[in-house]
């Protein structure tokens, strides 16, 4: 009886998750020009319409440039310092850590007003740099976290043999642990993509006037109030991080078994 | 240089990137607004540099922010406990179910991928004046004109329990897994009812998943600046509204500098209380 109660119970919880979700899916196919209940009959015009508002096409551009520096900034820094913490034995190796993963402890306000503070002082004002700088700082704990797991499972002693046979650490590295770690790299840089496309706290502060994200955009899109153009916008949306990580998830796997991981 | 000495530096080498970020773009802006908020606003021009107390003053002693900073503890411990309260049940469902676990734990973290933004605004869909609940209870004939459901405290209670639920179940998720079952095999065997064996073997094996769930969503909620923006009304402003009130609409940066170290402060005493005494590993098991 216990266990009955126990999965109707998460069942429902699984549908408190989904169900708004599913909703905005849902309307955003709605042909009722408000965009609400009740279904007046299924259309694609949101979708068209958004196709057509240049405002929204020029955010999900500057997203998705601002989403691959960051992810590219963040993986480069993130595998390096996960190298470094995993192969070597380093003093204060806590204190490192720490160090590195602090950004996700400091409230995402707190971090976004210091470095907007600071960059102003050194003459860097609201800019792209900024968002740039902001977005990295923060992705790179969650690229650290996922590479560093990874790299403890690979084998020092593939490394070994392959230095014992004269290949140099250089060429170790791109021969050897980096085809290994390929999996972590795609996933690292996954997250911090996934992350930086999602922001908006710390993207309001720092955004110059007139640069908007996705974010940003919905959120001055729902000042005025919620339009079925949202919604479309919310499953694309949808349809692309749920997709993505997916896709991603599929080719890590392809990845892992061609190099025999 | 000798092999050993090279060898010695390469970690450093390879950290450097990654520490210079770091300290350039948080360790030294958290100390420049340290600074910052004994600096005094001036009313055109740039802020006076200087040691003045007027916005710690300001910031502990006004009963404005007082009042809303308490809120907005009361908000995140209440959403803690919902999260809680929700997720534990399903996270032991997913770690004692036979079989597909992965596939309903990867479920449950589909909407951590989702949109914050998006799931926030969803609620409108829901809850609003032309949303599912109101249509769906003017079709049944319960009510005759749509209710206002939306934008109080409930709301934003409500949006943040949705946003931060993946992470409570997770981190207790990470627990309950690693429990050995026999141990629950033995307390039934020593003559424990289920309910007995929950309550004095397993529940307390799983605290400290329960802890780090914990932590993560009170800090999350307590630094939350979207939900009470979509989902509050004018009322339920939270700390970090303030925050971006005093920055960006009054550009007051000394008070907007002492008020962010003031959240800080207070979110920073609770993790440090929670290092002493479960250590940060528990946390990074549940994020990694």
């Amino acid at each position: 009886m216990g266990w009955r109660l126990i999965r109707t119970y998460t069942i429902l919880v699984y549908l408190f998750m989904f169900l708004p979700i599913a909703v905005v899916v849902l309307l955003s196919f709605n042909a009722n020009q408000f965009g609400s209940f009740p279904m007046t009959g299924v259309s694609t015009r949101w979708f068209e319409a958004l196709w057509e508002n240049e405002a929204i096409m020029r955010a999900f551009r500057t997203s998705i440039l601002l989403g691959l520096m960051t992810a590219a900034i963040s993986t480069v820094l993130g595998v390096l310092a996960s190298l470094a913490l995993v192969r070597y034995a380093i003093p204060g190796r806590n204190l490192i850590t720490t160090l590195l993963i602090a950004p996700i402890l400091v409230p995402e306000v707190v971090l976004a007003v210091a470095l907007l503070l600071f960059l102003n002082f050194l003459n860097i004002g609201k800019s792209f740099t900024l968002l740039l700088a902001g977005h990295v700082i923060f992705t790179l704990p969650f690229v650290i976290l996922v590479v560093q797991a990874r790299l403890v499972s690979i084998r020092r002693d593939v490394e070994e043999a392959a230095l014992s046979l004269g290949a140099s650490p250089r060429q170790t590295f791109f021969a050897i642990t980096l085809p290994l770690l390929m999996p972590a790299v795609a996933a690292g840089g996954l997250f911090a993509f996934t992350i930086s496309f999602d922001d908006i706290t710390g993207t309001l502060f720092w955004k110059p006037g007139g640069i908007e994200t996705v974010p940003t955009q919905i959120f001055s899109m729902l000042r005025n109030s919620i339009s079925p153009e949202i919604n479309a916008l919310g499953t694309v949306i949808i349809v692309l991080t749920v997709g993505l990580p997916l896709i991603g998830a599929a080719v890590a796997r392809k990845l892992a078994t061609k190099s025999g991981a | 240089m000798s092999i050993e000495q090279r060898e010695a530096r390469q970690p450093w080498i390879l950290l450097t990137p990654a520490l210079t970020a770091v300290t350039l773009l948080l360790i030294v802006p958290l100390m420049f607004i340290v600074v910052y908020s004994f600096w005094l606003k001036s009313a055109a021009g740039a802020d006076t540099p200087g040691f003045f107390l007027d916005n710690w003053q300001e910031a502990l002693t006004d009963s404005f922010y007082r009042d809303i900073l308490l809120n907005t503890l009361k908000i995140a411990a209440i959403t803690t406990l919902a999260c809680a309260l929700l997720g534990y049940p399903a996270a032991y469902f997913i770690s004692r179910s036979k079989g597909n676990k992965l596939i309903l734990l990867v479920l449950l973290m589909l909407p951590f991928w989702i949109s914050y933004i998006i799931r926030t605004m969803s609620w409108i869909n829901i809850l609003g004046v032309s949303g599912a609940l109101n249509s769906a209870m003017i079709w049944l004939g319960i009510i005759n004109e749509p209710i206002q459901m939306l934008y109080n405290q409930t709301t934003v209670i409500l949006g943040l329990v949705h946003f931060l639920l993946p992470f409570m179940v997770l981190n207790i998720f990470v627990s309950l897994d690693g429990i050995d079952t026999n141990l629950e095999d033995a307390a039934s065997s020593l003559g424990a009812t289920r309910w007995q064996g929950f309550l004095q073997v397993t529940l307390p094996l799983s605290l400290p998943g329960l802890a780090a769930g914990g932590l993560l969503c009170f800090v999350l909620a307590a630094g939350t600046y979207i939900t009470p923006v979509i989902l509050g009304g004018p009322r339920d402003a939270m700390f970090a509204n303030l925050v971006y009130e005093a920055i960006i609409r009054q550009l007051d940066w000394p008070l907007g500098s002492a008020l962010s170290l003031l959240l800080l402060i207070v979110l920073g005493v609770l993790v440090l209380i929670y290092n002493r005494y479960l250590g940060m590993a528990q946390l990074a098991k549940g994020l990694g």
